[in-house]
């Protein structure tokens, strides 16, 4: 287990308070200056070698996105952009930094911004999270008024002024271009890229998106050093993550722990167990509804990092581990995933905005009993339409889960549904979709 | 996708009153000059907040004209975004959220509870017209699972008989306590916390 004096997020159950004063008690603010004195090439090297991940999701190195910014700033501004639009299922962990460590997350933006020279910096929360909002604007509010924001800010001669955006309801907000789209007065479809918005983003300038997480985490890093973060967890996964356990497990909770930790121990130690003990655990999904699942048998070895998931044809995501025992029908799970997919599909591409309703009508189908052997493999075939085929990642997202369950639950799905196909034999016709009608004498 | 469909009836006309112009300006503030339409979300929000948690065709176009944009843009927004009310809701407006995490928590409890207390069908009125309540997606408190939001306010950790207790208040007119109904703390795991002790015995 990680000792207590290396958690980031020493507030996470909010027993100190949230405020400047019992902040900079933790560390926050009290040297901001010296961090930015040393320089913009200092900070992002320090980043780089930290290895830090985003912790959104993509876990794309974040000093090589920062990088990515223009080295000189031209006649367009350069922006800072935060991604607090959390809507990942069996993800809660932004809303904790919004609430409990919302200096941390104002440091990080200001370090952030100077590494970017950015001086507009814009945090994007969704609605829903509008208390958590109105608690990081009061913590905004204060940080202004002790000139921690606006002009010379925490005395490091950097202006920035930091506005929060709230979002309205719609989890594509949470892909970083949709977002741009969202922040600039727009429906919240997705852009092609390239360009990226490194160079090309918010109002066409360069513009830098960062998860909450990622840059709450920014201040430790640069205060303790990049050493000691990239002595937590292993090359290239390194660092502190605040995982969500959520579902079957006796004590659901957030909790911050070292990268790379078994699976079997956070569930076991931290959630107090699988209801009904280990051997009633069924599957588990590692990273937020969106990451395939992971059956028991893989669950007692996982390693939760980036790269152990992606060996088990998963990913780490955002870390909202969701545990599904055996009391559960883990088709009906995987339907209402997929229905969930359904709803947030922005409807610009027609393989994700038509499959993800057709993914979800054949898996409730499926979860009845209702569906015919064929149709299981043409589920299969539906995933593989629209996964790489559209401009964003919703349509790997929507279709993965479903591939996982096809991958580890195939027998479950075939046991329970054997009629027979309603196209007896293969006529072969390609685009005839009425093939059975051939089937029928005078047709 | 999701259907959104605006109300049948309409008002005739929407403007802001002093309040909600105060707030729109300072929100317009916030955006670089020329750029002012990307306030259209936080105006939609303030306008649905001026006219009982719903909002009209008339205040898209009060809109519009407000931040010299075309109608069809604000019009696009608002029914893109499932958080604004295109028809009336009630007073009180509880949403229950019944994505997978809260579903095997048991959310279709919750479900049955609004059911019996509000309305049979979602996105109805109950008879006293004072509440609706409708089934969402995620609404990100997972470890607190089951849970609904009514307004602003998060009620996490329920079961069936803790979500009838609040909406027996709520129909009575009372606020009740938003948080968690079981006594824990936050996200700490509950009776089982292993980390930060010194700072809990603090």
């Amino acid at each position: 287990m990680l000792k207590d004096q290396d958690r980031i997020f020493q507030n996470l159950y909010n027993d100190k308070g949230s405020d400047v004063s019992s902040s900079q008690e933790r560390g926050d603010w009290v040297n901001t200056k010296e961090i930015t004195d040393k320089g913009r090439d200092w900070i992002i090297n320090e980043i780089k070698e930290s290895q830090l991940r985003g912790r959104g999701g993509a876990g794309f190195p974040t000093g090589l996105k920062w990088s990515f910014a223009p080295k000189e700033v031209g006649s367009r501004p350069h922006y800072l952009v935060i991604n607090g639009d959390e809507s990942e299922p069996g993800t809660c962990k932004d809303r904790d930094i919004l609430r409990f460590e919302p200096h941390k997350l104002i440091e990080g933006c200001l370090i952030a911004s100077y590494a970017v020279q950015a001086h507009v910096c814009y945090i994007y929360i969704r609605g829903e999270y509008f208390v958590d909002g109105q608690k990081l604007q009061a913590a905004i509010d204060e940080a202004y008024e002790k000139k921690l924001l606006g002009k010379n800010a925490a005395g490091t001669g950097w202006d920035l002024d930091i506005y929060i955006h709230y979002g309205a309801g719609a989890y594509i907000c949470g892909e970083e271009t949709a977002l741009l789209e969202s922040l600039e007065g727009k429906k919240g479809q997705p852009r092609l890229k390239p360009p990226f918005p490194a160079l090309i983003g918010l109002y066409g300038c360069p513009t830098i998106i960062n998860n909450v997480e990622t840059i709450a985490v920014v201040p430790t890093i640069l205060r303790r050093g990049a050493k000691w973060f990239a002595s937590l967890g292993r090359e290239k996964n390194t660092g502190t993550k605040i995982f969500c356990i959520s579902g079957n497990v006796n004590n659901p909770c957030n909790v911050e722990e070292e990268m790379s930790i078994p699976l079997k121990e956070l569930i076991e130690v931290h959630a107090g167990g699988v209801i009904g003990g280990w051997e009633n655990l069924q599957a588990v999904i590692p990273g937020g509804s969106s990451m395939p699942l992971i059956p028991k048998e893989r669950c007692e070895t996982l390693k939760m990092d980036f790269d152990a998931c992606v060996e088990e044809k998963s990913g780490l995501g955002t870390a909202g581990i969701v545990v599904i025992n055996k009391d559960q029908d883990i088709i009906k799970c995987m339907a209402r995933i997929a229905r969930f997919y359904k709803h947030e599909s922005c409807g610009q591409c027609t393989p994700c905005r038509e499959g993800s309703g057709w993914m979800w009508r054949m898996l409730e189908r499926m979860a009845k009993g209702d569906a015919t052997k064929d149709e299981v493999d043409m589920l299969g075939d539906v995933t593989n339409q629209i996964a790489g085929h559209t401009i964003c990642a919703f349509g790997e997202g929507s279709s993965w889960p479903v591939q996982g369950l096809l991958r580890h639950f195939k027998k479950e799905i075939e046991k329970r549904n054997n009629l027979d196909p309603i196209v007896q034999k293969k006529n072969n016709i390609p685009y005839l979709v009425d093939q059975h009608l051939l089937d029928k004498k005078n047709a | 996708m999701s259907l959104r469909r605006p109300a049948k009836d309409q008002p005739e006309s929407f403007e802001f009153n002093a309040s909600s112009l105060e707030a729109a300006n300072v929100i317009v503030a916030k955006y670089p000059e020329g750029k002012q339409q990307s306030a259209v979300m936080a105006l939609l929000y303030i306008a649905q907040k001026q006219n009982n948690n719903w909002i009209p065709l008339a205040a898209m176009k009060y809109i519009a004209k407000f931040l010299d944009m075309p109608y069809i843009k604000v019009y696009e927004v608002a029914t893109f975004y499932t958080m604004y009310n295109l028809a009336p809701v009630g007073k009180y407006f509880v949403q229950v959220c019944t994505t997978t995490p809260c579903m095997i928590r048991g959310a279709n409890q919750l479900v049955e509870a609004c059911k019996e207390k509000i309305s049979e069908n979602e996105c109805e009125l109950s008879n006293d017209k004072s509440c609706s309540w409708m089934e969402v997606e995620c609404l990100g408190a997972c470890v607190n699972a089951p849970m609904m939001q009514i307004n602003d306010d998060y009620y996490e950790d329920l079961d069936k008989q803790k979500t009838l207790d609040i909406l027996d208040k709520i129909l009575n007119g009372e606020t009740p306590k938003p948080g968690s109904y079981r006594g824990r703390v936050n996200n700490e795991p509950e009776n089982n916390r292993k980390t930060l002790m010194d700072l809990k015995n603090a």
